[in-house]
């Protein structure tokens, strides 16, 4: 018999599986739920996206590309990033398009974590960040963001992290779950923290594109100085509703690229080729689709900030991303039995905020990647449970 | 006010405080456009769509194409307005091309629906020829998806 405790490292035998996993198996079990808890566009690829990929297809164009990606895409991916974070990269070198936003972290954080190295994550978050940290041998430091701030990392909380073994800060915003975004002068305050330090930013922004109330996405490397420490991680996934093709790109200075370049080369050899063709098409010619979907998602924030603040429970207004991160303290439940008893009572899915780092103890957070019917439903039945518990 | 109408034709259900919310106004404001829509005739009514070969599975619709004689100086209008008369006429449109108007009727019948035509519509005065075509099946109507697996392929949880 083979042991396979004994087999498997400690390092990863102790990850723990993500709290959403847990969560997902609970909704599972309840006949009828109806969910507001998925992290993913409800929109359909734009249709000039997948007419494109049809073509390709029919075309026979399925062999490996680059592994740095297609040319033509790493260059529409450039001209992007010129338009919109006023930022220059070398097609040829700076951007290394990837599986997803998702590899283009785990590659970043490989490429830069030596055992013992601490890397900086704001909380809460999206999920992956720590355990990657972890299997690089590197130390995750949670740093917590507060309702009182918007859920915005501030520079005195970034001051009291830092520690020598600093090596990265991880910078999700727009947040996913908070919806937080950091505008131009609370990314300004941190630079002025880092640009002393060796540190080296991880700019997750993936939710770029959904910004609200005149909060047009600001990146950290548009600021002065910090193109050289920073990593734009980005991906097509939430922009243009294409969560399935699973392609995101990096981009950053060339002395790390190179070597996460050999990371991508040896684990994924290229990303998808179809996948990768149509991407052109949406970075090209889809700016109308996509405004047009941040206007409806913009339509939902605001029906379900004033549903759940009408309930009596406490809602920042989210400046970005497609979630609102409602307070839940007032019903005296903790944000795993509130989840619960709201699906068992209600047949109503929405994830515990604790999910997401210990600091979102407290809070639930609820996605609006859903029609307003669907929204206005869930959200009735949430007003009942509500008035039910107070009884 | 371009997506307050945009909003009531998805549904015209949402209250005016989800509406004013959703558009960033006030529920006074949002009342006193919609009855400012009202009354500049733009918005002429609500109604339900409903899937109506579900509820009654021998209500039938009829699309009739109606090819006219003009008379002089009446233009089609004449002819249109006395079509509207009928209960069974859902709508009436002008139309270029082909044909010349276009009219919908509903009918509790197949038999019926195509009496109707025969012995009503066909013996106006100025009507030359009509097509009836009865509907099959709605894939799409006013935006709304017809008779499809609308089920939300999304996993039920994801971060």
């Amino acid at each position: 018999m083979i042991d396979y405790d004994k087999l498997i490292p400690d390092k990863i035998l102790n990850i723990q599986p993500s709290g959403i996993r847990k969560f997902f198996d609970i909704a599972q079990q309840v006949e009828g739920v109806i969910s507001l808890s998925v992290g993913e566009p409800d929109f359909k690829t734009p249709w000039a996206v997948r007419k494109e990929a049809i073509r390709i297809l029919e075309k026979g164009k399925t062999a490996y590309t680059a592994n740095s990606g297609l040319i033509e895409l790493r260059r529409a991916i450039a001209d992007y990033l010129s338009d919109n974070i006023n930022t220059e990269y070398d097609p040829e070198k700076e951007i290394i398009v990837t599986v997803g936003g998702s590899e283009a972290i785990d590659l970043a954080l490989r490429a830069l974590v030596a055992s013992g190295d601490e890397v900086l994550v704001p909380e809460p978050s999206f999920v992956c960040y720590s355990p990657i940290v972890t299997m690089c041998g590197g130390v995750a430091v949670p740093i917590v963001t507060k309702r009182e701030d918007n859920f915005r990392l501030t520079a005195e909380a970034l001051k009291e992290k830092i520690t020598p073994k600093t090596k990265a800060l991880v910078l999700p915003f727009p947040n996913n779950p908070t919806g937080a975004v950091m505008r131009r002068e609370h990314l300004e305050a941190i630079a002025e923290v880092i640009k002393d330090t060796n540190i080296i930013v991880l700019s997750d922004e993936i939710y770029s594109e959904m910004t609200y109330n005149g909060a047009k996405h600001v990146s950290f490397a548009e600021l002065p100085d910090m193109r050289e420490r920073t990593i734009v991680i980005n991906g097509f996934s939430k922009a243009f509703a294409m969560t399935g093709w699973r392609l995101g790109y990096a981009a950053g200075p060339l002395p790390i690229m190179k070597q996460m370049l050999k990371l991508h080369q040896y684990c994924i050899m290229s990303s998808p080729t179809v996948s990768q063709y149509a991407a052109i098409v949406a970075m090209r010619s889809c700016r109308e689709e996509v405004d047009k979907m941040v206007e409806e998602y913009d339509m939902r924030r605001r029906l379900v900030v004033k549903g759940f603040n009408d309930m009596g429970l406490d809602c920042f207004e989210p400046e970005g991303a497609f979630y609102v991160f409602p307070c839940i303290k007032s019903t005296g439940m903790t944000s795993s039995e509130f989840c619960e008893k709201l699906i068992y009572d209600k047949k109503v899915a929405v994830v515990p905020g604790n999910a997401f780092g210990e600091s979102g103890e407290g809070f639930v957070r609820v996605s609006y990647a859903y029609s307003v019917q669907h929204l206005t439903t869930a959200l009735g039945r949430i007003r009942e449970f509500i008035q039910e518990i107070k009884k | 006010m371009n997506k307050l109408l945009d909003l009531l034709r998805q549904n015209a259900r949402l209250s005016n405080a989800e509406l004013a919310a959703m558009l960033g106004m006030s529920e006074a404001e949002v009342a006193a456009q919609i009855k400012q829509l009202e009354d500049d005739g733009i918005i002429m009514g609500y109604t339900a769509i409903i899937n109506e070969e579900s509820v009654d599975e021998t209500r039938v619709t009829a699309i009739i194409e109606i090819k006219v004689a003009p008379m002089k100086g009446k233009g089609f209008d004449d002819l249109a307005h006395t079509i509207m008369e009928y209960d069974e006429v859902d709508s009436v449109f002008l139309l270029s091309g082909a044909y010349d108007l276009s009219v919908t009727v509903t009918g509790t019948s197949l038999r019926k629906v195509a009496l109707f035509v025969s012995e009503r519509l066909s013996a106006l005065d100025g009507v030359i020829s009509t097509a009836t075509h009865f509907i099959l099946k709605r894939y799409k109507e006013k935006d709304h998806v017809f008779n499809e697996d609308t089920t939300d392929e999304r996993s039920l949880v994801s971060p």
